[in-house]
């Protein structure tokens, strides 16, 4: 046989994926270069321009829902990273206790629920509450992402404790430590980079969240994601793809050190 | 069990509940008991301006599938609503079909590449996945629609005179949604085919295999508990697809999704849209348990 015969390649197979990570990749890069784009059609290059970003950073709706953004994630990240570091502590490296099962499906219940399930869902309880209660406020949006951001939290976590060597903690034991020192002292430290990894998947997940978002805000509670989806009918705007430019970017910026700190282990 | 270990066990289990009580308290809020709401809204009467009546009704059932007649009060079957059933499980299917055709030769490609390389090719797909599905979705726009990547292409190419009419048929929902659950279908594809020992391939070659026999007969049975959690992966989130139809399909090619949005908006039928919200779940449901089956049982094609 003249060539070489590999054993693993199959015939077709490295065309196809080439194709798929230029299609993966060809749509956001068109996105990107676009909005750097001096002219106001989004088609048609007139020389590199930083104007959309001036005309969004210079919007004050853009910038109020890019502060609700963050204040919403930021808050949500706090609280899903805090149930979720408590449950994965109290789900590994124990014997599991009875209705353990129901507890898994419960914590990655919002991985498999459709997003407009729960969102109309919420929809209908939260416009109860809301004329109950009288308040309005960012509350409803946070208690609704904390929910969703808990199994995406919790993975990263699970997964850093279940790969963590239990002889430290048992030497911490044996040297008199209380349970809260060795805890605090041994096992915290070394969770640390999955409580981090956990709180970067959840903050992300929260900041990029459209659906729940769109059917739980109230009046004048637009996240930068349903602003966008806002702005839709009048078409892509430029300002819009710089928007999305420096969301992606900071995506990008969380999840390039979110590989970083998941790989250092091996 | 003596009594002493029994008192440690009932301590571990008391502390494994202590610890997992806030999250489950979090999620019961926002997650679990609303649903349970919606399953009581769905048996209720629709209020005039949205919202319920607080009175017994199966209306919001029954006209999932059928339409009363204002005159007489016949039941018929809603045609509109079974197109807007048949188009999003339509849809999803073949979402999920052209996903695989392409995700499996990409998982495929990885899988085979020097070990170092790997992470480097799947943070290039995990990087879309983590990506907001919106601007995803967006950016798949600006690729089709009128002015959009290809049809300046094409027309500055000289291929077309008029732009093709590409955004807002089922086509566009179509590439829309396999752009978006791509990374859904060649994650879960990428762990199987890297568990898979490449010396079987060998074997079936030794045996005087073919590329394609060996692919059908050794390669895709070893592998498919892959591609039924690649196939549950992107048919599930396309099924409830709400986004990437409203962006991509406008307001004409609606599925379940936009349907169960229109009866909180426009429609004003709260009860129908929470059955059809339930009726979601359920389908959802179903192929869930499907796939826990599938993943559990022991391979029996090889015995």
């Amino acid at each position: 046989m003249a060539e070489r015969f590999a054993i693993n390649r199959l015939p077709g197979f490295t065309t196809i994926a080439v194709l798929a990570f230029l299609a993966l990749y060809i749509p956001i890069i068109t996105l990107v270069f676009f909005s750097f784009n001096a002219g106001k059609t989004v088609m048609g290059w007139d020389g590199f321009s930083l104007q959309w970003y001036a005309v969004a950073w210079g919007n004050v709706a853009v910038q109020e829902a890019a502060w609700r953004s963050v204040v919403i994630a930021f808050w949500a990240t706090l609280i899903a990273t805090t149930v979720a570091t408590m449950a994965a502590l109290g789900t590994t490296r124990r014997r599991p206790f009875r209705g353990q099962t129901a507890v898994y499906v419960a914590i990655n219940q919002p991985l498999m629920v459709p997003e407009i399930v729960t969102a109309v869902a919420l929809l209908i309880v939260f416009a109860w509450v809301k004329v109950q209660s009288g308040y309005q406020g960012l509350g409803y949006l946070i208690l609704a992402h904390a929910a969703f951001c808990i199994p995406f939290a919790y993975l990263p976590i699970r997964a850093r404790l279940e790969g963590m060597d239990l002889s430290l903690e048992t030497a911490a034991a044996d040297l008199y430590a209380t349970p809260w020192q060795t805890f605090r002292r041994v096992t915290l430290p070394l969770l640390a980079p999955g409580i981090v990894a956990g709180a970067m998947l959840a903050f992300i997940t929260s900041l990029d969240d459209v659906v729940i978002t769109e059917f739980v805000k109230s009046a004048g509670q637009d996240t930068l994601p349903t602003y966008m989806l806002g702005q839709l009918r009048r078409g892509v705007t430029p300002e819009v793809n710089a928007i999305s430019t420096a969301l992606l970017g900071l995506t990008v910026v969380i999840l390039t050190a979110f590989f970083l700190l998941t790989r250092e282990r091996r | 069990m003596s009594p002493a270990e029994d008192a440690v066990r009932q301590r571990s289990d008391r502390n494994g509940w202590l610890l997992v009580t806030p999250a489950l308290v979090v999620l019961a809020l926002a997650a679990i008991l609303p649903l349970l709401v919606m399953l009581v809204y769905s048996f209720l009467a629709p209020g005039d301006f949205g919202n319920v009546e607080w009175e017994f009704s199966t209306d919001g059932w029954t006209s999932i599938l059928f339409q009363r007649d204002i005159f007489d009060g016949t039941l018929s079957l809603a045609d509109a609503h079974l197109t807007i059933f048949w188009r999003s499980l339509w849809l999803s299917t073949v979402t999920t079909l052209l996903a695989f055709v392409i995700g499996f030769p990409t998982a495929w490609f990885i899988a085979t590449r020097p070990v170092q390389q790997r992470p480097i090719w799947l943070f290039l797909v995990t990087l879309p996945f983590w990506t907001n599905l919106l601007i995803r979705t967006f950016a798949i726009l600006e690729v089709i629609r009128s002015e959009g990547l290809i049809n300046s292409a094409l027309m500055g190419l000289g291929v077309i005179e008029e732009p093709i009419q590409m955004l807002y048929t089922d086509g566009a929902v179509l590439v829309g949604m396999a752009y978006v659950y791509l990374p859904l279908m060649v994650l879960p594809l990428y762990a199987a085919i890297d568990r898979f020992d490449m010396r079987m391939l060998e074997a079936a070659y030794d045996l005087y295999a073919s590329r394609w026999q060996a692919l059908r007969r050794i390669v895709l049975p070893i592998v498919k508990p892959g591609i039924v959690a690649g196939s549950i992966l992107v048919f599930v989130p396309s099924l409830g697809a709400y986004v990437t139809p409203r962006v991509l399909g406008g307001g004409k090619n609606m599925m379940i999704g936009n349907f169960i949005e229109l009866q909180f908006g426009q429609g004003r039928n709260w009860p129908l849209g929470a059955a059809l919200s339930m009726t979601l779940l359920i389908i959802v449901t179903i192929a869930l348990l499907f796939y826990v089956r599938a993943a559990n049982r022991p391979r029996a094609d090889h015995g």
